[in-house]
């Protein structure tokens, strides 16, 4: 019997304590590469209102009366945009004429925007060819969102609603509805999520379908002259996708990229022929393409768009520079909203074109200058305020950078003012106000930039390595654990990370450095897993050879590699509901097929070349055998089953979801989870849990979350699950919906982790069936070991208790198999994630699978670690009860 | 064992191979718009047939187990007639075992079931001929140690790669190339062939390789 508690608990704790550090190593990996992938801002749901006006000071021309004119009078009543997606600005730009020795450039998507070029020459001072810079994420959301708010949109914009893509923040499409002005849409149906209802007349077209070119196209040019000549339209919006479609499919050097682009072409020329006066005409792309076709990242090529005005009267008051000018994307926000007559949506953080509010007919410099001055200003203020807004809201940016900026705006504004009144102000002052006031506008831009819209390579990484080293861990500590003699090594990380921690924290409080606690974090983890291998290096490698080290699980390796790869594909995540049944089903099937060919399923008589032995300490009986087979087939029926309760993925149109989307679901998960329990009986080894076993349970929880109704998607989120108990809603408190929403989502995650040392008990309960008729039919085999008076009850998981060291070792096995099996899978996810950063899908697929595999990991090794304790605490109390009585029975 | 039972294995397994490759492309002559993923069903029945007639055939050609005590004509019929049975069983189960790993319940039977009768045809029929319709010789192939001659080697390895050549097939499934051969069950179904083609290729290389370790005991 044990007879040192005390050591067996100091066993346990350091168990507990190494299972602990794993977990923070994970933690710290994942959260190093959150960092750096996932951007995030706060969404402020502020308006800018006619009648409020940015700032003090009276607004220019005293125009707030006027109908159609808000905080400046408008020049334009109409617009027409068209949104080329993917317009990349060398697509548009204009060829230099080639003299008759050169040989013409040939490239597919070069000089086939003839129009473009035409009217630049022809129409200098009604025309202007930029190349607009948009911003990372370069995905066609993101974009559109930038395109309306003039903000940065990150992946995660904070405060937003999960539930729905609509824009919450302040937009121009809602300042022009607030206005009573008509806005015609045609296009792709993303604009249908991010501004539910706001058109008075819409035509959608589906956009997900990457290999069609034509049909969005097609359907805008069937109804965009009809309504442009209907006239019943104030702003007309055409998103055209053909473009951006083609460079998916072929790529730009394509001869198909030359027609799409012949054919946009075709409609600016018809859209020019058709405007009038007051119309303004924008092309614009909302962002480039690589050289394959693909974007989303950062790259030059993909950042890169272009931008085209027209108007039928005249814009400019001078003739283009010889170079194109290069402008931020989201300055034709604020430049719309004033030419348009409309308030600047708070959160643009854009510059105006100061260009275009230089009055042209109007020849007198002062005057333009002034005019340019006072669109600055307005857009000065409107900047000012929201940072001002956003800075009491969010600490992310930085103070000192926003003071100076403040002080210069200060600055601006007071020299502004002075110019205001005494009119007859010298030039140069207000080319210096001009100066200042560009200045404080580039300066907020590049700020929110560095805090918003950047990823981190670095961050992302040394999170990803983190990650795969925190996995390597597990693979050799699990390995290491059933050696003797290794248990005094598990705490030694403990104390060189800590020591680490504390010296590098103090460190840096001595020099004033700041540094934030996520990189504080994963040094702490690099500083305590390099000691601890170094050591285990040192400790074992001399020793043992080193092949010995690493576990050879066989097919199962096959299995957790098919998987791995799984989350590298966008079209595997959305089948994922599908594609872990099958796995798991292949995996029974599987585990069924190996005991039958090492012929532990049937009973020997039925063969004619008699088997070998079996070992007698697995505990197992052939009576099991058969038993294991019906097993596996009502699993595979539970799975299939279950795959009926499975919700739609947004992604797949053809498919229909189940009607019994309820609480019907976890009927079935009972019963899987028994059965799912039954698998390990027949898989031998008293003190292993072999890693088909871990596999698969832990292939069970996600196939489990799927069958609970949930997807991988903000959307799908079950928000209702908020208010179970609470119908009232919760007032202001936010953690508790969190809390529920969150049970409710990472439920299955949880139960299977916490019922992850069912793993190893499991078989030594079950011993109690088979183990009579064994112990009847195989004489003194077995319990020769086992004491007299238990010969006669089977002694089930009493065998675990008499040999505390094993089981401490077993118990530590187990948890790191667990999490080396779901670290693969976040190493997975975050690897898909980084690598395929410029994929389409990245921002729908792989960045929203990231984040619900992360929360699923976490939840997951907290309830590991939740189980495991009550386990011990369990062995613990009973062993202690054990003494007692032995000890009342020597009395 | 010889390097002529090898010999002659090898030369049964290319007979087979090339009645697959016949049955893509006889049927052409004869159908028109005969090909392999517009009219799959057609080459579905037609590889089946070839298939196990060239079995068949080569069964009662070559005797790999000349150890039939009895050969009364009804004894020979009844056979035969279980045979059949067994056969239309394990299209049964595998039509099961598909709609278990995830095929649909109800729509696309026809499909299914004729995935489950060409699989059938790639494993099922070489077991009956070579073993007859006698699960414990079955089950005895397909465990460690159970082979007792290079055929039921060959066979053990032709029928678990063509288990796992269905296995793959279903992989390309979810993916969204939108290629025809990826609509259901075209891809398993060429999985499949594929891997009983592999499998025919591969054993007799895999015996002759291992052909010093191989020993049969007979029993």
């Amino acid at each position: 019997m044990n007879s040192l508690p005390a050591t067996s608990r100091m066993q346990k704790i350091s168990v507990l304590l190494f299972l602990a550090w794993v977990s923070f190593l994970f933690y710290a990996g994942i959260a190093l590469f959150t960092s750096g992938f996932l951007l995030t801002r706060l969404e402020l749901t502020n308006h800018s209102s006619c009648e409020e006006p940015p700032g003090p000071g009276s607004l220019p021309w005293g125009s707030q009366g006027k109908p159609g004119a808000c905080w400046m009078a408008s020049r334009f009543s109409r617009l027409v945009l068209v949104l080329v997606d993917a317009l990349r600005f060398d697509f548009a730009q204009p060829q230099p004429s080639h003299g008759p020795g050169e040989p013409p450039v040939s490239l597919p998507f070069l000089g086939k925007l003839n129009s473009l070029q035409r009217i630049l020459e022809i129409q200098p001072h009604h025309a202007r060819l930029y190349q607009s810079k948009a911003d990372p994420p370069t995905t066609t959301m993101q974009r559109l969102k930038a395109l309306t708010t003039g903000s940065l949109p990150t992946f995660i914009d904070a405060g937003s609603n999960f539930a729905s893509y609509a824009i919450v923040e302040d937009n121009l499409i809602k300042q022009l509805t607030n206005a009573g002005r008509h806005v015609v849409f045609m296009g792709d149906d993303t604009w249908k999520d991010l501004f539910p209802g706001a058109f008075s007349q819409a035509f959608f077209f589906p956009s997900f379908n990457v290999r069609d070119l034509h049909t969005v196209d097609n359907g805008i040019l069937e109804h965009l002259y009809p309504t442009m000549d209907g006239g019943e339209w104030d702003v007309l919006i055409a998103h055209f996708l053909g473009v951006d479609h083609c460079g998916h499919k072929y790529g730009p050097h394509h001869p198909e990229m030359a027609k799409k682009l012949s054919q946009m072409d075709q409609v600016i020329q018809g859209l020019v022929e058709r405007l009038e006066n007051d119309t303004l005409l924008v092309v614009i792309g909302d962002h480039g393409m690589t050289i394959t076709g693909d974007h989303g990242g950062d790259s030059d090529l993909e950042i890169s768009a272009a931008l085209f005005l027209y108007s039928p009267k005249a814009l400019f008051p001078r003739v283009p520079p010889k170079e194109l000018e290069i402008v931020p994307q989201i300055s034709l926000v604020p430049t719309l909203a004033l030419l348009l007559g409309l308030p600047i949506p708070f959160g643009n953080i854009g510059e105006v074109m100061a260009e275009l509010f230089a009055e042209a007919e109007d020849s007198q410099p002062h005057s333009s200058a002034l005019a340019q001055a006072s669109a600055l200003h307005l857009n000065a203020q409107q900047v000012s305020r929201f940072l001002h807004t956003y800075s009491a809201a969010a600490q992310d940016l930085q103070v000192k950078e926003l003071h100076q900026l403040q002080n210069l705006f200060s600055k601006a504004s007071a020299d502004y003012q002075r110019l205001l009144q005494s009119p007859q102000g010298a030039e140069a002052a207000l080319q210096t106000v001009i100066t200042e006031l560009q200045q404080f506008l580039r300066g907020v831009r590049a700020m929110c930039i560095e805090s918003w819209a950047r990823f981190s390579l670095g961050r992302m990484a040394g999170g990803a390595a983190l990650m795969a080293a925190a996995c390597f861990l597990c693979l050799l500590v699990s390995q290491w654990a059933t050696y003797p003699g290794f248990h005094p090594l598990l705490l030694t990380p403990m104390a060189c990370g800590l020591a680490g921690t504390i010296v590098c924290a103090g460190l840096l409080a001595t020099t004033g450095l700041k540094l934030d606690p996520v990189v504080l974090g994963a040094m702490a983890a690099v500083g305590s897993l390099l000691p601890f291998l170094w050591k285990a290096w040192a400790g074992w490698g001399s020793k043992r050879p080193l092949a010995a080290l690493f576990p050879t699980p066989g097919p199962v390796l096959l299995f957790l590699l098919i998987r791995f790869a799984a989350f590298f594909s966008d079209s595997f995540v959305v089948a994922e509901a599908r594609a872990t049944p099958f796995l798991l089903g292949s995996l029974i099937l599987l585990l069924v097929a190996q005991l039958h060919w090492e012929g532990k399923l049937l009973p020997p008589k039925l063969l004619t070349i008699p088997r070998l032995c079996f070992s007698a300490s697995t505990g197992q009986s052939r009576h099991s055998g058969t038993h294991a087979l019906g097993l596996g087939v009502g699993l595979l029926l539970c799975i299939r089953l279950a795959g009926l309760f499975h919700r739609c993925p947004e992604e797949t149109p053809a498919c229909h979801s189940s009607p019994w989307l309820s609480p019907l679901a976890s009927m079935s998960f009972l019963l899987l989870h028994l059965l799912a329990a039954g698998i390990p009986i027949t898989t031998p080894g008293p003190f292993t849990v072999p890693w088909q076993a871990v596999s698969a349970w832990a292939l069970m929880a996600t196939q489990t979350f799927y069958s609970m109704g949930h997807q991988p998607v903000f959307p799908a989120i079950h928000w209702h699950a908020a208010f179970v108990g609470f119908p009232e809603g919760h007032g202001s408190s936010t953690w508790l919906p969190a809390l529920l929403v969150g049970a409710n989502t990472f439920a299955s995650h949880l139960l299977f982790a916490v019922g992850c040392p069912l793993l190893l008990l499991w078989p030594f309960l079950c011993e109690s069936q088979g183990a009579r008729k064994r112990w009847q039919h195989l004489g003194n085999e077995a319990e020769a070991r086992v004491r007299p008076e238990e010969e006669e009850e089977p002694r089930m998981e009493m065998r675990l208790r008499d040999a505390p060291h094993h089981f401490n070792a077993a118990l530590l096995q187990l948890g790191l198999k667990y999490l080396f099996v779901l670290g693969i899978q976040i190493l997975a996810c975050a690897l898909a994630a980084s690598i395929l950063r410029r994929h389409l899908m990245v921002w729908k697929v792989f960045a929203p699978k990231f984040i619900f595999e992360a929360m699923g990991f976490i939840v997951s090794s907290v309830g590991l670690f939740l189980g495991i304790a009550l386990v011990m605490r369990v062995d613990g109390a009973v062993s202690s009860w054990f003494r007692q009585l032995i000890l009342a029975q020597q009395r | 064992m010889k390097d002529t039972d090898i010999k002659r294995l090898l030369y049964t397994h290319l007979l087979c191979i090339f009645s697959i490759i016949l049955s893509i492309c006889i049927p052409s002559f004869f159908l028109e718009n005969f090909s392999i993923l517009e009219t799959h069903l057609t080459w579905l029945c037609i590889c089946s047939v070839s298939v196990t007639a060239v079995n068949l055939v080569l069964y009662l050609i070559v005797k790999p187990n000349a150890s039939s005590k009895r050969s009364s004509i009804s004894y020979k019929v009844t056979r035969f007639l279980k045979c059949c049975i067994y056969f239309l069983m394990s299209c049964f189960f595998f039509h099961v075992i598909f709609v278990l790993y995830g095929a649909p319940l109800i729509e696309l039977v026809l499909e299914t079931f004729l995935f489950a009768v060409i699989l059938s045809t790639f494993t099922t029929v070489p077991c009956l001929c070579l073993l007859g319709p006698n699960i414990k010789a079955w089950l005895r192939v397909f465990s460690r140690n159970g082979v007792t001659s290079i055929w039921e080697n060959s066979l053990q390895i032709t029928t678990i790669s063509s288990f796992i050549g269905t296995w793959l097939g279903a992989f390309p499934i979810p993916l969204d190339w939108e290629r025809p051969w990826q609509v259901w069950p075209i891809s398993c179904t060429l999985g499949a062939t594929f891997g009983y083609v592999a499998g025919l290729v591969i054993s007799p290389l895999w015996i002759y390789w291992n052909r010093k370790q191989l020993t049969y005991k007979n029993n």
